[in-house]
């Protein structure tokens, strides 16, 4: 049960709001939508095998294929 | 009990899905994908050992393997893709989540055929 999991994408993701604002607000905003995007590749990045997982052990329980 | 665990997890995260909802909904998506998965893998244990029960009832009753297998191809296929829509619904995406269900409605017919076929055969042959 690897709920550290989720709570590290939920640190990461408010990191990566707070990050976004400042920069907005510092007036540079294609600095601040470059980081945006690579935030949301790195979370992409930790959920995408997440769910491959679950797609994996559902096929092997449910005998599909 | 799981159930606490569950219902605490689940809560935790709502509080934190809602939070991150407001500037960057694109991740709380994640997150509450992230959620389910953790939750389903939880309940993994239970799952299989259901299925492994019916399995054995279906041979003391000797139903034929086909049907069972089709059966669990079925409840399969239907939780991934209740899994999919559910969470492009969330997302806002009612389009997107009802083609998920279109095709999973496809994909389970078609699973379902040999049984048809078996069935109707069956009847075929009660009828003088």
């Amino acid at each position: 049960m690897d709920t550290d999991l989720i709570f590290q994408l939920a640190g990461i993701s408010i990191v990566i709001t707070v990050i976004y604002t400042v920069l907005k607000q510092a007036g540079r905003d294609e600095f601040a939508f470059s980081t945006l995007l690579l935030g949301i590749v790195v979370v992409l990045a930790m959920v995408i095998p997440k769910i491959a997982g679950l797609f994996e052990t559902v096929r092997s329980v449910f005998q599909i294929y | 009990m799981e159930i606490m665990q569950i219902v605490g997890l689940g809560l935790v995260v709502t509080v934190l899905i809602v939070i991150i909802k407001q500037q960057r909904p694109e991740l709380a998506i994640q997150l509450s994908v992230v959620t389910g998965v953790i939750i389903f893998s939880m309940m993994l244990g239970k799952i299989n050992s259901v299925v492994t029960l019916m399995k054995d009832l279906a041979q003391r009753s000797n139903v034929s393997v086909l049907y069972m297998g089709t059966i669990m191809k079925i409840i399969g296929v239907a939780y991934i893709a209740e899994f999919g829509a559910q969470i492009c619904r969330d997302a806002g995406e009612g389009a997107v989540a009802s083609k998920i269900e279109f095709a999973a409605k496809v994909i389970v017919i078609v699973l379902a055929i040999p049984v048809i076929v078996a069935v109707f055969d069956s009847l075929l042959k009660l009828i003088p």
